[in-house]
């Protein structure tokens, strides 16, 4: 019963997030609601035990990422009307429709296996206690070189941002 | 019900019982210590020495009339308080405040950690819910739809993302140190005191403590400076700061509202130091003298050794309070980021050699 209520609690609640970030007017509520979206996210990896996972989802989507975005909503402002029409042909139709695709296919494959609730609810393999020291253990020996290329990656993005907003070259004297 | 059901709500009963008694307890001390520093008598008359002054305030403030600015976004300004207060109940959850006992409770035996929950990314759950705790600053500020709580919404959140940085990076050396990221492995691996492999030296460190402070001195420093940023205080309360911003982003909230942004400010006050303490300064070790005191007394010796820690870290706070001016706004981010972060990295790569040669010894030998 208790698993059953942490697992409908927070799934309810990603759902209303997402809701709330399609449907919400203000660009403050949507991302207000995609905060709500990933946080209940979070609470479902402490459900499956990954605990690592969901403090890295809360610190960096929640935290650090959807401050930065409500940062940047803030200083531009939210006073303008937001733009209603559509830049592309036919979004609705497309997206609907590959909504529809989607949801039928979940549907076929819940129908199929005959709303069997290990489905719904995975076995979680409660031996994987200490979820840190085996990403830390995967992550510097076997995938040591990607992740190596990951963190130059980032460094070279960095610093392009940074050559691109400021413009170190002095000015030119008309 | 389950055992394990009734140990957690007991905790979280207790935990918030805790920390609402103690708000009153410190606001009322910070009071008075602050009128102390300024040769003035401060709060004396409601109760002795004035303790039950900050009751009275909090009843003034529930029976006052909570206003509703007419700009105001609805929703927003009133989650704002809530998303303040969660938070800093919950940061507490992580601080072990003794070893584990054994208790008996409904016929079976059980032994239950002095803590909310024990969870192996302890360290990580803190700054996670930390950085949580910006939302309600910023859209306090934005929701109220008045200028003055816009700006100190906006540099609240700007201070608090740079100094959340430095903080986590001061937090590596000592996890590095310490081996876990876990809260009760971090205690317990500051049990025991300081040695040298050189005897003289040993002789002259042996009784000294071995908290991660002594070894990790610098780590320390920028932890306590970056958690005062963290938590608003001076001199880093430029966002609430009353000359420029009136009254910064809770200028627009009144009566309970008020009360429950004020609440939640003393309570991440004195869980940064709780948590400042465990970190550093031992958490809850210390002799619990058990063979003079009855078992019952010396049981509650621990928690008595983080409470005495972590009030001597809030006298600092308050100290720091009376003595030093705000900054300005550019010296507050340099400090930040030119200063802060740096060091920190610098102390990291500093600490990560000290630890490699002593595992590994030196490269060339």
């Amino acid at each position: 019963m208790l698993d059953i209520l942490l697992f409908a609690v927070p799934a309810g609640l990603v759902i209303l997030g997402a809701l709330i970030v399609i449907f919400a007017k203000n660009p403050v509520h949507n991302s207000m609601g995609l905060v709500l979206t990933l946080a209940s996210l979070a609470i479902i990896y402490i459900t499956l035990n990954a605990t690592f996972v969901a403090m890295v989802q809360m610190l960096v989507y929640a935290g650090a990422v959807m401050t930065l975005f409500l940062f940047v909503i803030m200083m531009i402002g939210v006073d303008k009307p937001d733009q209603t029409r559509e830049e592309i042909k036919g979004q609705t139709l497309l997206v609907s429709g590959t909504l529809f695709i989607l949801i039928g296919i979940i549907s076929y494959v819940v129908i199929k296996s005959g709303f069997k609730w290990d489905l719904w609810f995975p076995a979680v393999d409660y031996s994987l206690e200490g979820t840190p020291d085996l990403i830390a253990g995967s992550l510097f020996t076997e995938w040591v070189l990607p992740f190596e290329m990951i963190s130059i990656l980032l460094i070279v993005a960095t610093s392009a941002a940074i050559a691109l907003a400021y413009d170190t070259k002095p000015k030119k004297k008309i | 019900m389950s055992t394990d059901l009734i140990i957690g709500l007991t905790k979280a009963v207790l935990i918030l019982g805790l920390l609402l008694t103690n708000t009153i307890l410190l606001i009322w001390l910070e009071r008075k210590l602050v009128a102390g520093m300024q040769s003035r008598v401060g709060p004396d008359r409601a109760g002795p020495f004035g303790i039950l002054q900050t009751v009275a305030d909090a009843i003034k403030l529930l029976l006052k009339e909570q206003i509703l600015p007419l700009k105001a976004d609805r929703a927003m300004y009133l989650l704002a308080p809530i998303l303040a207060l969660v938070p800093s109940f919950l940061i507490f959850m992580i601080i072990p405040l003794g070893p584990s006992i054994d208790l008996v409770i409904q016929g079976e035996s059980v032994n239950v950690d002095l803590v909310g929950a024990n969870i192996n990314v302890g360290v990580l759950f803190f700054l996670a819910i930390s950085s949580i705790a910006v939302y309600s600053v910023v859209l306090a500020g934005w929701s109220s739809g008045s200028k003055y709580p816009l700006l100190g919404g906006v540099r609240a959140s700007a201070q608090m993302i740079s100094y959340e940085a430095a903080m986590g990076l001061a937090l590596v050396p000592v996890i590095l140190y310490s081996g876990s990221m876990s809260m009760t492995d971090i205690v317990q691996s500051q049990s025991g005191f300081l040695s040298s492999p050189i005897p003289i030296l040993d002789s002259i460190v042996g009784f000294i403590p071995k908290w991660n402070i002594f070894p990790q001195f610098i780590a320390f420093a920028i932890f306590f400076i970056a958690s005062i940023a963290e938590v608003n205080r001076a001199p880093f309360d430029l966002v609430e700061a009353e000359q420029e911003l009136v009254g910064g982003f809770h200028t627009e909230y009144s009566g309970f509202r008020f009360a429950m942004f004020f609440l939640a400010e003393y309570i991440n006050m004195f869980n940064m130091c709780a948590i400042t303490a465990t970190f550093f300064l031992g958490g809850w070790l210390g002799p619990t003298f058990s063979g003079f005191l009855p078992p019952f007394i010396s049981a509650f010796m621990p928690a008595v050794w983080l409470g005495v820690k972590t009030f001597s870290l809030l006298f600092i706070y308050v100290w720091i309070r009376a003595t030093l001016p705000r900054l300005r706004y550019d010296q507050l981010m340099e400090l930040g980021w030119k200063r802060l972060i740096p060091i920190s990295l610098v102390w990291l790569l500093l600490s990560s050699i000290v630890l490699g040669v002593r595992e590994f010894g030196l490269p060339w030998s």
